[in-house]
């Protein structure tokens, strides 16, 4: 069982290495669907003890909302805005793997500071979920498309989700339901509100959304 | 009685997105704010019982951040009327770029007006973290709509900023409430519920690296929807390019249920014997969105972000209350209160200058006494209400935060209090003298021609007046007198908040 969780957190690990080295935009979005399935699947296995049907039922809903309804928005965003790639990014894409590289070793870093008081199911998992939260944030400041700011907000909620994975059994189910809908609604509001930004601007360029300061 | 309170707006909101424009969606607005606002009343009567094994379950500082929203909500739906029948649902010109735009629906802004106070509800009624943290992001979607209802460029802009700014903050919050359970984990095994009596009940067993990392992570998550700087970037945009009454809500009911949140988790790390840490974050993050208020009210060109940088300030003042402690958790507690009244007039009576001088600029209206006589005074009024100035409520309140200042020797904190306060009184002096003051400025700069610029006393929609003008008569009222029933929850709210 154990190696089967080490795999797919390596996967996981993995995804975020390739968001943030690709620049066509659907890939990106279909790397994020990959690593929500894969996300949705830690449950089912890391579980200790039996698979209860709250479990099941949890990673369905995750694999499903995560794996096809999110990236099924975008998706259908992303045509109606016609933008194909991500081009010339505040951070060029070497520069963004380095970094990625870096952020590693930090997440590594940090999860040895803040042990658990109690045992995890994987000793990978604590740096999984902070690496993943900081390539989200990464990818929210240094790209330009707003696609890919709400593509890395979604994968920041997943490195949570993932944390949050350590608690799996503990969390109520009416709060696991609660932060999988907000995640929907957040993904759907921020779908038309690009849609929207396209359609008076021409273009998804968070940066040049810049008439408002002091 | 809580089911009520929450889902009397949600199952409103619903139905309100389906029926047609006109009279009707109104009329719902109306009639379920003044619901909300009857029920709310009677919380203040008969105590409502906890449902969902005591998730649900409405305190003394939940009891107070509900009265003010309820109280608000009513006061804007009354203005709301007035302001939907006189919005024109055509498409027109904006005054600032000249460029064609139209409104929202209206059906779907009422509808997300009735789900914002549902939401609002529930995060002040909510016990569990988990739960709390899901309302919060919910009032952040549900108002985003809200903020883009005059749909051109510039409120995209603040949309678009508000929605990304806000959810990634909140979800470092939902962050800290994960290492908040981790905290509440025993010896690797029992796991108390996340609910803010078991918390407290069992606090000096909790964790504590661990307790503080949620506390930091749902300072900065909160305090990112609550506007404390540096991480208020969205406000001053949400604020200025949404409709005055929206910005009237956000500014003095939703950034306190963000406050709120906030004051949750101090609860527990006072409760845990961790208050000296949880105040010193707190007084430094006050002072320091103080700061930055006053750098950009001084010359603030956009009224409406002046306003909105006036929310920071305050919202800064309400953090170093609380970081004070003793008896400057009690002036918090007050200066919340009086914040939003003044504030949500202010906003209300910006909204009135908007409609006729159809610019937001500071630098070229003058005149709004002759103009405007009503809104005038109500602006004068509120520009010495929101400064602190007696006889208003808010010179009661900062001044017992000053007083526990004083109390503890901060000599430091007390005089960069009073100097911030100072500069932004000149600051909105300045600017508010400018506009109330002269002969009316004729047309403004687009060449537009104003509409009823010549308008003479009583010439103003008695809804758009009456409203700010309540909500005045109340904080000058809370200045000379806080009723016994007040006072109580007050205390018991203080008391509360420092873990008691």
């Amino acid at each position: 069982m154990k190696i089967v969780i080490e795999a797919l957190i390596v996967l996981l690990i993995l995804t975020n290495l390739k968001l943030i080295a690709s620049s066509r935009l659907s890939a990106c979005i279909r790397v994020v669907a990959v690593q929500g399935v894969l996300l949705g699947l830690m449950p089912l296995i890391a579980g200790q003890e039996a698979l209860t049907l709250r479990i099941a039922a949890l990673s369905g809903l995750t694999m499903l909302l995560k794996g096809v309804v999110f990236p099924w928005l975008l998706l259908k965003t992303l045509r109606s805005a016609n933008v194909r790639r991500e081009i010339e990014p505040f951070v060029g894409y070497a520069a963004s793997l380095m970094i990625g590289a870096g952020l590693l070793f930090l997440a590594i870093w940090m999860s040895r500071q803040l042990p658990m008081p109690f045992a995890v199911t994987s000793p990978l998992i604590m740096p999984l979920a902070f690496f993943t939260m900081m390539i989200g944030l990464f990818a929210v400041i240094s790209r330009r498309k707003a696609i890919t700011q709400v593509l890395g907000y979604l994968v920041m909620e997943n490195g949570i989700y993932a944390f949050g994975l350590v608690f799996a059994q503990h969390e109520p189910l009416l709060v696991e339901l609660g932060i999988l809908l907000d995640a929907f609604m957040a993904v759907f509001v921020m779908g038309i509100t690009i849609f929207h930004i396209n359609r008076e601007f021409d273009h998804i360029d968070a940066d040049r959304l810049s008439a408002l300061k002091g | 009685m809580i089911f009520l309170l929450i889902g009397v707006p949600v199952l409103a909101g619903i139905i309100a997105f389906f029926i047609r424009p006109g009279w009707m969606p109104r009329f719902l607005l109306l009639a379920v704010a003044v619901t909300h606002a009857g029920l709310t009343a009677g919380v203040w009567m008969v105590e409502p019982a906890p449902v969902l094994d005591g998730w649900l379950l409405l305190d003394a500082p939940g009891q107070l951040f509900l009265s003010i929203t309820s109280l608000l909500f009513l006061m804007v739906s009354i203005y709301a009327v007035g302001y939907l029948a006189r919005e024109d649902w055509g498409s027109r010109q904006d005054f600032k770029e000249g460029l064609l735009f139209t409104n929202a629906r209206e059906s779907v802004f009422v509808c997300c007006l009735l789900l914002f106070l549902g939401t609002m509800t529930l995060v002040t009624v909510s016990q569990h973290f988990g739960l709390l943290w899901v309302a919060v992001e919910a009032t952040t979607l549900v108002s985003a709509p809200l903020i883009y209802f005059h749909r051109h460029v510039r409120s995209l802009e603040a949309t678009w900023k508000y929605i990304m700014i806000c959810s990634v903050g909140i979800a470092l919050a939902l962050l800290g409430n994960f290492f908040l359970a981790v905290a509440a984990t025993f010896k690797g095994q029992e796991h108390i519920p996340l609910l803010v009596k078991n918390l407290m009940d069992n606090a000096p067993a909790l964790h504590a690296p661990w307790l503080k990392s949620a506390f930091i992570f749902m300072l900065v998550g909160y305090g990112t929807k609550m506007g404390l700087a540096p991480l208020h970037t969205w406000l001053p945009d949400a604020h200025s390019e949404s409709p005055s009454l929206v910005s009237a809500l956000l500014s003095g009911a939703l950034l306190n249920c963000a406050f709120l949140a906030v004051l949750r988790i101090y609860q527990v790390c006072a409760a845990a014997g961790m208050d000296s840490y949880g105040r010193s974050l707190l007084v430094g993050f006050g002072l320091f969105s103080m700061l930055i208020a006053a750098a950009f009210i001084v010359r603030q060109i956009d009224f409406k972000r002046m306003l909105a940088y006036s929310s920071v300030e305050h919202m800064g003042i309400l953090s170093l209350g609380v970081g004070l402690g003793a008896g400057g958790v009690y002036g918090a507690m007050l200066h919340a209160v009086n914040h939003s009244l003044t504030k949500a007039m202010l906003f209300l009576a910006a909204g009135n200058i908007i409609a006729v001088y159809k610019s937001k600029s500071t630098r070229e209206i003058s005149g709004v006494f002759s103009v405007l006589p009503m809104t005038g005074v109500l602006w004068v009024g509120g520009f010495l209400a929101i400064t602190g100035s007696p006889p208003f409520g808010l010179f009661v309140s900062e001044l017992l935060i000053l007083k526990a200042a004083l109390d503890q020797g901060r000599w430091g904190v007390a005089m960069a209090y009073l100097a911030l306060l100072s500069v932004i009184f000149i600051g909105m002096a300045a600017i508010f003298c400018r506009m109330a003051q002269g002969r009316s400025s004729g047309p403004p700069a687009t060449g537009l021609t104003p509409r009823g610029l010549k308008t003479t006393l009583f010439n103003e929609p008695l809804l758009s007046v009456l409203p700010p003008l309540a909500l005045g008569a109340l904080t000058l009222v809370l200045g000379l007198y806080i009723p016994e029933g007040l006072h109580r929850v007050l205390e018991l709210a203080a008391a509360a908040v420092e873990g008691f």
